[in-house]
């Protein structure tokens, strides 16, 4: 199965590990996420303001590019941009004045019709099926507690959710998937403090603690999540001994499969966790 | 005692926001789910209720829309269906776009900043500026 892919700008910059486990992961399944062409940052942010339409053309502009590559819908893996171009895109759907206002505004471009579907990678893998992803799993990752974390940005708000907001399950059914063990946290879908890891880390720095605490006081020997913004802060700042690794899931995933993964961008290094679990030695023997 | 109202102020955050403030009945659900609440001066509650009230400067001044990021968790559990995010937008967005300094954005030298993801950096800008 081929599917249009919007990778954004932090998969290409700071957070290469999620790309390319992603792809790797994606192609062992049989799923071949074809870059678009052309693309757009999608301005991280989805505009609030009523009134903002200029902000709303980044995310269009990609969006107009899916179109006219033939797909009807793209997926996205940052939960940043899945979140900043879904909203934009239901914006469009839902109020045919303001996209008539922005396709007037890009005559130099087709008009977006409004038909693209935006999807994250989570649920293309839902879509999928987990039954699926079990059958190609290699080595299981049995033994591995690991609670899931889900942010803000892929569950809130309700219009744009892929999940329950408030008890969210479907990076527990995948993880549960590739034998992992499921810790549940109940700060899974706190805010880790977002953007203000620029000008007041300090605040991502109580709420990375608060976070990572509550997983480790249930049992958790790691943490798995999708959003490298949640990635940076729960990662870097962690402050006090004993931290644990933060997985993208698709890193769980490319392990599940066999597949040797780069963790040269985590600043807690998993590989001594994977090492004591017997992991990485299944894949080397596999090799 | 003559109660000073600005109806223009809340017309405005009306305005920018698409909510109607007079919906709120003041229940502090916003505030007793707000992972950032501690950091805050004013409680999000309240702070619909200065609005409503009129109390442009008290709004304009207080930090609590700075401190909020945008997670929805407010707006997805306010029971008058009040998008708070938005609210907290619009007060921004009537001080950023009277060219009024904002936050502090305190960045000297690329190295501090070269290490971030660009999400947080250009969200960060975008909140920012107007």
């Amino acid at each position: 199965m081929n599917i249009l892919y919007y990778p954004g700008c932090t998969l290409k910059t700071t957070a290469t590990s999620l790309e390319e486990s992603a792809l790797k992961a994606t192609q062992a399944l049989g799923i071949e996420l074809v870059e678009l062409k052309d693309w757009y940052c999608c301005g991280a942010v989805f505009s609030l303001s009523s009134d903002d339409l200029m902000h709303q053309i980044a995310p269009i502009r990609t969006l107009i590019n899916v179109q006219e590559e033939g797909g009807d819908r793209v997926v996205t893996i940052c939960d940043m941009c899945y979140n900043t171009l879904k909203q934009a895109n239901l914006l469009m759907k839902e109020n045919p004045d303001k996209l008539k206002t922005i396709n007037a505004f890009l005559d130099e471009q087709v008009d977006y019709k409004g038909k693209v579907r935006v999807y994250h990678l989570l649920e293309l893998l839902k879509e999928f099926g987990f039954n699926e992803i079990k059958k190609k799993v290699k080595v299981k990752l049995n033994g591995l507690k690991v609670a899931p974390y889900y942010g803000c940005m892929l569950l809130r708000p309700r219009e744009v959710a892929l999940d329950d907001p408030e008890n969210p399950g479907i990076l527990e059914e995948l993880m549960k998937s590739l034998g992992v063990e499921v810790v549940e946290n109940p700060l899974k879908t706190e805010c880790c403090g977002s953007y203000h890891t620029v000008n007041r880390k300090e605040i991502v720095e109580k709420k990375t603690k608060q976070i990572v605490s509550s997983a480790r006081e249930r049992g958790a020997e790691a943490l798995v999540l999708s959003c490298p913004l949640c990635h940076f802060n729960l990662d870097t700042r962690q402050l006090e001994a004993g931290r644990l690794p933060i997985f993208y899931f698709t890193e769980l995933m490319a392990l599940a499969f066999g597949l040797e993964v780069d963790f040269s961008e985590h600043r807690v290094d998993p590989k001594h966790l994977l090492e004591e679990k017997g992991i990485l030695k299944k894949i080397r023997v596999m090799r | 005692m003559k109660v000073k109202t600005d109806r223009e102020f809340l017309d405005r955050v009306q305005e920018l926001s698409g909510q109607n403030l007079n919906e709120c009945y003041q229940c502090g659900t916003c505030s007793a789910g707000c992972p950032f609440v501690e950091e805050m001066d004013i409680l999000p509650d309240r702070l619909i209720r200065l609005v409503i009230l009129g109390e442009k400067e008290r709004v304009l001044g207080a930090k609590t829309p700075w401190i909020c990021a945008a997670c929805f968790t407010c707006t997805v559990r306010c029971p008058r269906g009040l998008d708070i995010a938005k609210i907290m937008e619009a007060i921004r967005q009537i001080k950023l776009r009277k060219r009024k300094e904002a936050d502090e954005t305190k960045i000297e030298k690329i190295e501090d900043i070269k290490h971030l993801p660009q999400a947080a950096l250009v969200s960060n800008f975008r909140k920012q500026t107007g």
